[in-house]
């Protein structure tokens, strides 16, 4: 006899659960229901990331110099060729950690002068000083070298 | 009524045949490109590759743009047959053509001043926003209500609010407040990227899910349950997954970790396509003679390829590998071109010949443009892949290679992808040309022969001829 009950009540459970689903997925009301739910989540999610960002330290800030730097950078499209942490163009190597890898005397001899792929841009000693201290804000903030990286059992990586 | 249908498919028409235009740009930038890598050097006094670069990336996401926007302009129209102001629509085509002009001008002349990808002037980015808020205002005033819509209703909606709030927020960087830091600035850059893409794509998928009701003359798909299911995934990813562009930047934890969950959702859409497999081959050979069905089925299988690379590059463990390689190039190429392109070539042979029948030597054009770009993208897919390969084992490995020495021992597989461009080109003028001739050759005759009453059934019609 219980199991009679038990089987009744499963078959109206069921019942209910596809009603329920059924309501769910065409009701007008409830898709809107699921799409505000998640437009809300996004903007939680956004404005949270706006008032906390990564990098919130003074020291951690370009200086007038490197922002003049990250200005050339950006008028002369050096993201075409080179990569930043990995973004960027393929033509030319990834510049993340070329202040501390490479250093200033070299880094200067490339801006002077180009090479067989790279125009010269003709830069002034104070816009190359612009940019090195831009590549040397960068090099300070991480390392892109993906050797640095570390997978655990979850296949996430630190 | 049908004043409107008239007025919508012109608009939609030029945003097309724009598009086709920017397309054939973008893949002459794309082939002088790729030249530059195997000549150093080459053009590099005229045409740098810092000219080329945004000049290949902005044509191809300026004819995504355009046509993802022409084919909302016709077939929301052809959805609601609802009225929309003339001077509104022409007021918002006019301002994306002519920022597209001044854009392209200017990296001509290698004015910048902008970020990978929206490389341009900040100052341009105000029209292009305009373009955006009137695209979404003229969605939203057409739709009105959102009751018993079908699902591509709801895509077209969202695409235009996410297409408006990426761009805004793609170009927050000129406030100091986020772009004092490389890691603030590229952690926002690229959650609006990532998201950007999402929109673009809600608004291709959401035509072509109505094209398919349109071919297959019904419509009970786009109202199912998993078309809402897939709609919310897709949605859901849209918002949060961005996070897998940026696992190796030293930014927010959470945000890697829930990109990586959000991505791995995506195993759904995947096991559905593997699912419906044998559905799918069904239905291609009952609709396959159908032109626009043909690209819509080259473009289920670049998803499934694009999808499954995806999938396994948002698990960070791999994408430690993968990232900043051709893995990603071959990635960004099956989705534009395999996906993207291939949708909305489907949607331009619907629409441009809607009224006009393409002539015997136009279809064998077609025809053999269409298997020669499935093949030389293929092609042009697994030499990015194979570069990328030997990219990635170069910088896993401690033998300190330099890069350009690293450069020449991907050089054949440079050439590769040159060879296999060359064809790609190829193979999108046969298709590109017949269609914009055929389109042009219909405009005069329709000023001369057709009616307004006759040109405003052919548009408005549900069924189309079989090309």
């Amino acid at each position: 006899m219980y199991y009679k009950i038990l089987v009744n009540i499963q078959i109206k459970d069921k019942f209910v659960l596809k009603y329920l689903l059924y309501l769910f997925m065409f009701s007008d009301k409830a898709k809107l229901l699921v799409f505000l739910t998640l437009l809300t989540a996004f903007s939680v999610y956004s404005t949270l990331l706006y008032i906390n960002l990564p990098a919130t330290a003074t020291s951690k800030q370009c200086n007038t110099d490197a922002l003049r730097g990250k200005q050339l950078w950006q008028a002369h499209n050096c993201n075409a060729c080179h990569q930043v942490y990995g973004l960027g163009g393929y033509l030319g190597p990834d510049l993340t950690n070329v202040y501390s890898k490479k250093g200033t005397a070299y880094i200067t001899a490339f801006l002077k002068n180009g090479t067989a792929i790279m125009p010269n841009f003709h830069l002034s000693p104070e816009e190359i000083k612009s940019l090195l201290s831009y590549l040397q804000h960068i090099d300070a903030s991480g390392t892109a070298d993906p050797k640095h990286f570390t997978t655990n059992n979850y296949g996430a990586i630190h | 009524m049908e004043p409107f249908i008239k007025k919508g498919n012109i608009t939609g028409e030029s945003y097309l045949i724009v598009g086709l235009f920017l397309l054939f740009s973008g893949l002459l930038f794309g082939l002088t490109g790729s030249l530059q890598y195997i000549i150093p050097g080459f053009l590099k006094s005229y045409l740098s590759f810092e000219k080329v670069r945004p000049l290949h990336v902005s044509s191809v996401v300026f004819w995504i743009l355009s046509g993802a926007t022409g084919s909302v302009f016709v077939y929301l129209a052809q959805h609601t047959k609802r009225e929309a102001s003339t001077g509104f629509i022409k007021t918002q085509f006019y301002l994306f053509f002519a920022s597209v002009v001044v854009i392209l001008g200017s990296y001509m002349i290698g004015i910048f001043g902008g970020r990978e990808y929206w490389e341009f002037n900040p100052v341009l980015a105000v029209p292009l926003m305009a373009v955006c808020l009137l695209f979404l205002v003229h969605v939203v005033k057409s739709i009105r209500s959102l009751r018993q819509q079908p699902v591509y209703v709801w895509m077209w909606l969202t695409g235009a609010i996410f297409l408006l709030f990426t761009f805004i927020e793609s170009n927050l960087w000129v406030f100091p407040y986020f772009s004092r830091n490389v890691v603030n600035d590229m952690t926002i850059q690229w959650k609006s990227y990532g998201s950007m893409v999402g929109a673009w794509n809600m608004l291709i998928y959401g035509s072509s899910m109505f094209l398919m009701d349109k071919i297959s003359g019904s419509d009970t798909s786009s109202h199912s349950k998993t078309a809402f299911l897939l709609f919310f995934t897709g949605l859901f990813n849209l918002m949060f997954n961005w996070g897998h562009h940026i696992y190796t930047l030293p930014t927010h934890g959470y945000i890697k970790h829930i990109s990586y969950a959000v991505s791995m959702t995506e195993l759904f859409i995947l096991g559905r396509i593997i699912y419906n497999w044998s559905a799918t081959v069904n239905k291609s050979k009952r609709y396959f003679h159908h032109l626009s069905f043909r690209f819509l089925l080259a473009a289920d299988v670049w998803v499934f390829l694009t999808l499954l690379l995806a999938i396994l590059m948002s698990v960070p463990g791999i994408n430690r590998y993968t990232h900043g390689t051709h893995i990603t190039v071959a990635h960004t190429m099956g989705a534009t071109i395999g996906i993207n392109t291939f949708i909305l070539l489907a949607i331009a042979a619907d629409i441009l010949t809607s009224n006009c029948r393409f002539s015997v030597p136009q279809r064998k054009f077609i025809n053999r443009g269409f298997w020669l770009t499935n093949i030389s993208l293929l092609l042009f897919w697994c030499s990015l892949m194979v570069a990328g390969i030997l990219k990635a084992k170069w910088q896993m490995s401690n033998h300190n290679i330099p890069f350009s020495s690293m450069m020449l021992q991907l050089k054949p597989w440079f050439f590769a992808f040159f060879i296999s461009g060359v064809m790609l080109l190829s193979g999108f003028s046969l298709i590109i040309f017949p269609v914009l001739k055929n389109i042009f050759s219909c405009y005069s005759k329709r000023e001369k022969n057709i009616t307004f009453h006759e040109f405003s059934h052919y548009s408005s019609t549900k069924t189309i001829p079989v090309h």
